[in-house]
């Protein structure tokens, strides 16, 4: 090949390679010009709803009367379910699969099964819920349903976070603890869990964001739209001053709330529902913005 | 030196309480299969499979029902189409610019972001997709419906691209890096070494995030629940308001539905035909991801 040709070949190369660069950069944004466009725009929707008064209404006919009090309690107390369920339950099952699963088949059954769960669609856990929690154990559409619901959901997100953490954790430290006579259970207890905290906390904070955010199987469990009251406080005034009653009264979450106010024709409702949408998104983004913040101190800090 | 005895209690107690929690799994895993095929059972008692298999309308509530999976269905797909269509090329190209391209500090900034980009709850961008986009479509495509395919479509592929860029990212990072250098010896620039060295040994990754992300399209609901309007229709024209499988089990629990009728049993119905396409996409992307670690 002559000279001239190999050149423009090069060069061609080049423009090539430099093309693609821009393009991926480009592409990469997209992610940010719509993420961004999403705030904006729910802020120049709803901004105006977000006064006092609007977290301190029930929703009602009237859109400019109406507001989130019984939504963002009910998110509250449905996410104090479901981290009680998962949270637990995960750690436990990561520390087994980690510390104490032998390369068997039934580890590694469950270990398939774990990651198939974490792909089965929110919705399935909704008709499971429907089925086994509403009409086989009567909990009927309460907030112990819907805790319990979403805590099956993220089970499988907290008990990765929890084996991942854990296998950073070098066996040097394992051996010096089984050195000085601790057994398998104060070993976990006094040095794997501790040092594996902040990236369980982690995996937590980002399953319950998604919690938060989850409206498909709360919808299918048969949660109410249209709720004017608050359950039953948890602290009564009588001995034992506390009371499990509100696990099993009707609930609206966010999430519905929102759903709700979008689903109806007058474009009123959907100023409300574009203010519990900055409410929700702050919300999740926060968690979120923790939880990477946390997790990039942790990585930072231990050196092993 | 021996333990004392109440110590190895303790320990043995521990571990089976431990092992009963990772059980947990295996049983919800198991209540689901069970009670999808239990209702879906009761369900195909009173309806023909094959009506249902290749029944071309879907109209359980009507005074005269028509159980006819295939609307359903291809709504499904139809949504799932466009949203792949969004995400496979972007995903793609956002994790080779990330794995080959990128500059570490670029990285670090843009994976976290991408991440939150997964963390916003799915009705949001259901109203973004009704509220914001088909409006700013439907002057572009003057007879394009309120509810229709499309709008969901693109969200939900945008939505999609970091579960599709991070996987394939990881596939091309595990090429080992002498790989590369052999092409860029050879004086391949990195578009090319990125096409044709790093994409062909990482296909098995990448495969599995394509996967993977088909699979979410699948079972996303609420997006197509708020923008694709409620409409079981066999059509493959975007344009149109159509109804996905996990909208319409979302349609019919809004409502009133009594315990054990037909109606309740439809949605399990849709479900295991949900489940089970979502369930051999997943089997799918696991098989291309073990494979991940055995190439090298």
């Amino acid at each position: 090949m002559e000279t001239g040709k190999i050149r423009k070949r090069i060069a061609l190369n080049r423009f090539r390679d430099h093309l693609f660069w821009i393009i991926g950069l480009l592409s990469t944004l997209i992610g940010f010009v719509l993420l961004f466009t999403l705030i904006i725009d729910l802020f120049i929707d709803g901004f105006p709803r977000l006064t006092l008064q609007f977290f301190l209404s029930y929703p009602s006919r009237f859109p400019e009367k109406a507001g989130i009090l019984s939504a963002w309690v009910g998110t509250i107390l449905v996410m104090i379910v479901t981290a009680a369920t998962a949270v637990p339950l995960g750690i436990a099952a990561g520390i087994y699969l980690e510390e104490y699963g032998k390369k068997n088949w039934l580890t590694h059954l469950i270990e398939i099964n774990m990651n198939n769960l974490a792909g089965v669609p929110s919705i399935i856990y909704g008709l499971l819920a429907l089925a086994f929690f509403v009409y086989f154990l009567k909990f009927g559409e309460s907030i112990l349903t819907g805790g319990l619901t979403l805590g099956l959901l993220i089970l499988p997100m907290v008990v990765i976070a929890t084996r991942e953490s854990i296998r950073a954790i070098p066996n040097s430290i394992r051996e010096a603890s089984y050195a000085l006579g601790a057994t398998k259970w104060q070993t976990i207890k006094d040095h794997i869990l501790p040092y594996s905290f902040g990236g369980i906390l982690t995996g937590v904070i980002i399953g319950l964001s998604r919690a938060i955010g989850e409206t498909a199987p709360i919808i299918t469990v048969g949660a109410l739209t249209f709720i004017a009251f608050l359950p039953t406080s948890p602290i009564s005034s009588e001995f034992p001053f506390l009371s499990f009653k509100w696990l099993m009264d009707p609930f609206t979450v966010m999430p519905i709330q929102m759903f709700n106010w979008i689903s109806r024709p007058q474009t009123a409702f959907h100023i409300n529902a574009a203010a519990a949408g900055i409410v929700l998104l702050l919300l999740t983004l926060l968690m979120n913005g923790f939880a990477i913040y946390m997790r990039y101190r942790f990585r930072k800090r231990i050196k092993w | 030196m021996k333990r004392k005895l109440s110590t190895k209690i303790k320990e043995r107690a521990i571990e089976n309480l431990l092992l009963l929690s990772a059980l947990s799994s295996i049983f919800i895993t198991v209540s689901i299969v069970f009670i999808l095929f239990y209702e879906a059972l009761g369900f195909f008692k009173d309806v023909s499979l094959w009506e249902f298999l290749t029944g071309k309308q879907w109209t359980p509530l009507f005074a005269q029902p028509k159980f006819g999976i295939l609307p359903l269905v291809c709504g499904t797909l139809l949504v799932t189409g466009i949203a792949v269509l969004v995400a496979l090329p972007i995903g793609l190209i956002v994790a080779i610019y990330l794995s080959e391209y990128a500059p570490f500090k670029v990285k670090e900034v843009v994976k976290p972001i991408l991440e939150l980009l997964a963390a916003v709850p799915t009705v949001v961008y259901g109203y973004f997709a009704l509220l914001f986009l088909t409006p700013i479509l439907q002057k572009f495509i003057p007879n394009l419906s309120g509810f229709n395919a499309l709008s969901p479509g693109i969200i939900m592929g945008i939505m999609i691209i970091p579960y599709v860029s991070s996987v394939s990212e990881d596939a091309m990072k595990a090429v080992p890096m002498h790989i590369r250098e052999g092409s860029y010896a050879m004086g391949a620039t990195k578009f090319q070494t990125a096409f044709k060295v790093v994409i062909p040994s990482a296909f098995s990754g990448i495969a599995a995030a394509f996967i993977i992300g088909i699979s979410r399209a699948i079972g996303e609901t609420m997006v197509v629940a708020i923008a694709a309007g409620m409409m079981p229709n066999l059509t493959l024209n975007p344009i149109e308001p159509i109804q996905t499988l996990t909208a319409y089990i979302v349609g019919v629990s809004l409502g009133d539905v009594p315990h054990g009728t037909l109606e309740y049993k439809t949605i399990f119905a849709a479900g295991i035909t949900l489940f089970l396409m979502t369930l051999f996409l997943n089997i799918l992307g696991f098989w291309f991801r073990k494979r991940i670690r055995e190439v090298y």
